[in-house]
């Protein structure tokens, strides 16, 4: 039931938006979060966008994620 | 490069998997630490992932009380029910509360009888479904925690702005730091980490969180409900043990802020009031449930038709309560798997996709 999914933005217009979940257009709505275009991602949760996603925190995830790995690989903890 | 990779996939990468196990199980100790994954979604993630097993020695992980179907207590269902026999309204519900077992009957089965209930992905769909018909009353089944709440609240304002009079909602949403806080004081528990709800968090701000880090002493991680995510999140509880510090700390800050979604924040606020309020199997928790705020009181159901729900401590065989607390995994229950199965289920910690017996029960014993 808290199931969230992230979702891109296809289309925006009047306080709601056009997102693509599992290959299914559907109209969400836009009153939780501000300013948001075509083409960025939030995160989806019982027909309302809930957040947007923030590509450079993503990205600092994923290079502390590397990090780790490469640490792993090469027997350093 | 298709950005939806980079948000989804790239969290699941195998090699990356195994070098966080690694570093947790070197982080470890002798004896297994006890961590709790508060939401029912890292629930389902940690049994589908197979999580379980790759950790075990170093760490125990309990299910805790996050699944919002689960602790839904059953006078909640009663009430929803006697609406729609009695008063004859038109109920409206996400799928999984159809199955949730109340006093004596459910919605699935009730609609078997003849029970109007229509099956809704967003409550908004609720305040449509109540505008396309003027001459029926129709009550969403407002449950959830503070994830769902903005959403609840939405609808009911969209309802109020519309002056869609015959909509109204059966409110049963509940707050998730207050529920941690009494798992925490509970000696019999012994949680040594919370691993914390990443949407719940989006909403509220995992500053949300520093209270119980501070008061227990207990550290606190949000995490995101890819496998990465979740193995980080454990790492990162286990470094802040070994350092031998509690604070709260976020891993799924690609989504998740320090103060949350302030817009979402102030929704809650307008429409609801903080309240004491029963969970399944743990019993009265105060302030930890919202209620519709009085000016919105003409789109309360319990107001708008007179019928409180009231809650009362179940007396049955079923454990859920002991496993919504951490005490006992479902399989220590003597009705998991024998008299409670997915498709006869017994308790709710069975009925709902999220509950922690039914991902027991779906991904195997581990």
């Amino acid at each position: 039931m808290c199931l969230a999914v992230p979702a891109k933005i296809m289309e925006t217009g009047d306080g709601a938006a056009v997102v693509e979940l599992g290959g299914v257009r559907r109209e969400i709505s836009l009153m939780l979060i501000d300013d948001v275009s075509v083409g960025e991602w939030v995160i989806v949760h019982a027909g309302f966008a809930i957040e947007k996603l923030s590509e450079e925190e993503a990205e600092q995830t994923l290079a502390l994620f590397r990090e780790i790995a490469e640490a792993d690989s090469s027997g350093d903890s | 490069m298709n950005r939806g990779m980079k948000y989804i996939d790239d969290f699941r990468d195998p090699a990356t998997a195994k070098a966080l196990v690694e570093r947790i199980r070197r982080d470890a100790g002798d004896a297994p630490v006890r961590l709790m994954e508060v939401c029912g979604t890292h629930t389902v993630a940690i049994a589908r992932g197979g999580i379980r097993p790759l950790l075990s020695g170093s760490v125990t992980m309990l299910s805790g009380p996050g699944c919002p179907v689960c602790v839904t207590p059953d006078g909640y269902i009663d009430a929803a029910i006697a609406l729609g026999t009695e008063r004859g309204v038109l109920l409206a519900s996400f799928g999984d509360m159809l199955r949730v077992p109340g006093k004596s009957s459910s919605l699935e089965k009730e609609k078997g009888a003849g029970l109007e209930v229509r099956v809704v992905y967003s409550p908004l769909d609720a305040v449509t479904l109540a505008a396309a018909m003027p001459d029926r009353e129709v009550v969403f089944l407002g449950v959830g925690f503070e994830t769902t709440a903005p959403a609840i609240g939405g609808a009911i304002k969209t309802a109020s702005v519309r002056e869609v009079g015959n909509f109204s909602v059966l409110s049963s949403v509940r707050t998730i730091p207050e529920a941690m806080g009494v798992l925490a004081a509970d000696p019999e528990v012994r949680i040594e980490g919370f691993l914390c709800p990443a949407h719940v968090s989006v909403v509220i701000g995992t500053d949300a969180y520093r209270p119980v880090a501070r008061r227990y002493g207990i550290p606190c991680v949000v995490a995101g409900f890819e496998p990465l995510d979740i193995l980080l999140g454990i790492s990162m509880l286990l470094r802040q043990k070994k350092e031998g510090v509690a604070r709260v700390e976020n891993e799924y800050s690609r989504v998740a802020t320090a103060t949350g979604n302030r817009k979402a924040q102030d929704l809650i606020r307008d429409v609801f009031v903080p309240c004491d309020t029963g969970w399944r199997g743990i019993g009265v928790i105060p302030g930890s449930g919202l209620r519709i705020a009085d000016r919105y009181a003409s789109f309360d159901a319990e107001v708008k038709f007179g019928a409180p729900v009231v809650f009362a401590p179940e007396r049955t065989a079923c454990r859920c309560g002991d496993v919504l607390k951490g005490k006992i995994l479902p399989v220590d229950c003597p009705l998991f798997g024998k008299a409670c199965v997915p498709e006869e289920p017994y308790g709710p910690c069975m009925v709902s996709s999220e509950g922690s017996c039914a991902a027991y029960y779906k991904y195997g014993v581990l």
